[in-house]
């Protein structure tokens, strides 16, 4: 359980944010300059809030009305920096030790880094040097993480080979973590609770299912980011076509390649702009996927588009279609339609466990 | 050393006595000041950095001359210090004040550089991971700062050798006392037939001076190779 409520005048900029999340993954979700990497730093204690309150399973790190401000080193909160700061003058296995040697072998083989003890920093790529950060913070024994953009500065294939290792934080070590990012791939993949800011403030904060589900929402993820999060579970591969399919509340999906062993259960983010709706149930069509859905929220947006919220069993999808297409299907809440997923849409990157 | 006459090795030996006492005085506060100086936010930041450059703006004779009327016997804090049994002037102990003075702006100037140069964001990510100030400056500011700390060291030990006038004004010129190496160089070409021992001690100068630069560079060189990986 993290309480937040924080006030900050920093130059033009004023942080007047509050949000209150359970246990599990806390995505601060927003655009570079929306402020939260200084919410992040005020919940580490590296930047002191005018006002307000921050308190970590019950711990007061500060309360502005109480007089209680513990210096960051008494926090024990795990930072995992966006430009993961080792400490160059220290070897990889010395870095790590640095807060301690707290389940230090566990960490040191989840995080893969027995090959690296002996190097220095300097000879870490991009994506090691993210690992042993992590490591680090992790055996400092914290009371909770904070990863600030960790996948940021990394490519396409560094990212892949970061995310699983989160996941498995996620769900091997019970600690609350607050996850500062702007990618909603990365946010639909780990997060438990989506907290949107937007110059300074917290817009939105809800279970991330929910938020991103919500046709309400789109315009604060921005619309190419915008997309809902299901639950699915792996049901075969066929080797022959390379597919996988999986069984979803309301049917089934097809995606490409192997994603999994069968029985074990996916989480997917399916892009809003990736859904096309039809009234009837379509044939001949390329696309494999094809569910049926009702319509539960028709939302307009600022632009052109708008967006439809969706329930497919007990899932929920949004399709993004302009305004016309949709005043043309004369779609509406309770409606009956269908929705139809192109395989090939769900990026890789948006499947996690 | 056979070709060093005795007197000569006297003023050799004393200049080494001389400046390692001066530049091992002066490193504790040099560092202090340098931090304070580099990272501090206090009232009097500017005064104490004034202050500190004062020895490298004044003439040698003016910072000797002061240091004798402060600390000389006749002076109220000389004759105090004299009683207790520290004597400043007239003895080597004065010249090593006088030299520590000199070089005092050159090193905190090197070392507040390095301390500078240190990436703030570091001692932060240290402080999360629960270290003190304490342990942050020792296992993290001063490493990362060495390069400049000893640059600072050596100058101040090289400016230590060769200093002359707050040392000649403050300390005099007394044969095993206070005859340091510039010293003599200067007594000798006073005297006819002096300018072979002269020539004598500025190899002396010359070598100490160049095995100072080259252990410095030899020193960077190392700590940025092992930094590279």
């Amino acid at each position: 359980m993290i309480e937040v409520r924080a006030q900050k005048q920093l130059g033009e900029f004023r942080l007047d944010a509050a949000f209150e999340a359970p246990a599990g993954v806390t995505a601060l979700f927003g655009r570079s300059g929306a402020g939260k990497t200084s919410l992040a730093n005020a919940v580490a204690g590296l930047l002191r809030p005018e006002a307000g309150r921050i308190a970590v399973d019950g711990t007061v790190l500060f309360d502005s009305a109480r007089r209680i401000d513990l210096p960051v080193r008494h926090r024990r909160i795990g930072y995992v920096f966006q430009d993961a700061r080792l400490f160059p003058h220290r070897t990889v296995a010395r870095n790590l030790s640095y807060g301690g040697r707290h389940d230090a072998a566990r960490v040191i083989e989840m995080l893969g880094l027995g090959p690296l003890l002996d190097r220095y920093p300097a000879a870490l790529s991009g994506g090691e040097a993210s690992r042993v950060a992590l490591g680090r913070a992790l055996m400092s024994d914290p009371v909770m993480l904070i990863l600030d953009e960790p996948l940021s500065a990394l490519d396409a294939p560094r990212k892949a080979e970061i995310l699983p290792y989160l996941e498995r934080l996620r769900d091997t070590v019970r600690l609350p973590i607050l996850y500062v990012s702007h990618s909603a791939s990365e946010v639909a993949r780990l997060a438990t609770t989506l907290v949107i800011m937007e110059a300074g403030r917290v817009l939105r904060v809800g279970p991330a299912e929910e938020v991103m589900a919500d046709p309400a929402a789109v315009p604060l993820l921005g619309v190419q980011e915008a997309g809902s999060l299901i639950t699915a579970r792996v049901e075969a591969y066929d080797a022959e076509d390379d597919l996988t399919e999986l069984a979803l509340s309301a049917g089934r999906l097809l995606l490409p390649g192997r994603a999994g062993v069968p029985g074990q259960p996916l989480r997917l983010r399916i892009a809003a702009q990736d859904v096309i709706l039809s009234l009837e149930e379509p044939s001949g069509l390329s696309a494999l996927t094809r569910l049926p859905v009702t319509v539960t929220r028709v939302e307009e947006g600022r632009g052109p588009g708008v967006a439809v919220g969706l329930a497919a069993g007990t899932d929920r999808l949004l399709a993004r279609l302009t305004r016309r297409s949709a005043r043309s299907m004369g779609l509406a809440p309770g409606q009956q339609v269908w929705a139809i997923v192109k395989a090939t849409a769900v990026a890789p990157q948006d499947v996690g466990g | 050393m056979q070709w060093l006459g005795p007197e000569e090795w006297a003023a050799v030996r004393l200049s080494l006595r001389v400046s390692a006492m001066a530049t091992l005085c002066s490193l504790p506060l040099g560092l202090l000041v340098a931090q304070a100086l580099a990272r501090g936010r206090f009232a009097g930041r500017g005064v104490l950095n004034a202050l500190v450059h004062l020895p490298l703006v004044l003439p040698p004779v003016v910072t000797g001359y002061l240091l004798l009327l402060a600390l000389g016997r006749r002076a109220p804090l000389g004759a105090w210090l004299a009683e207790r049994g520290i004597a400043f002037a007239f003895s080597w102990t004065g010249a090593a004040l006088a030299a520590a003075i000199m070089g005092f702006p050159l090193m905190v100037r090197a070392m507040r550089l390095g301390i500078e140069g240190v990436d703030p964001r570091l001692e932060q990510a240290a402080a999360t991971l629960g270290a003190s100030r304490l342990r942050i400056w020792l296992t993290v500011t001063l490493p990362l700062a060495l390069p400049g700390i000893l640059a600072g060291t050596i100058l101040a030990f090289a400016k230590a050798m060769g200093e002359f006038g707050a040392t000649i004004t403050f300390a005099s010129n007394i044969p095993g006392e206070t005859r340091t190496v510039p010293l003599a160089i200067y007594e000798f070409l006073q005297v006819p037939g002096g300018e072979g021992a002269a020539l004598r001690l500025v190899a002396v100068s010359l070598v100490l001076a160049l095995g100072a630069v080259a252990a410095s560079e030899a020193l960077a060189q190392r700590s940025a190779a092992r930094r590279r990986g």
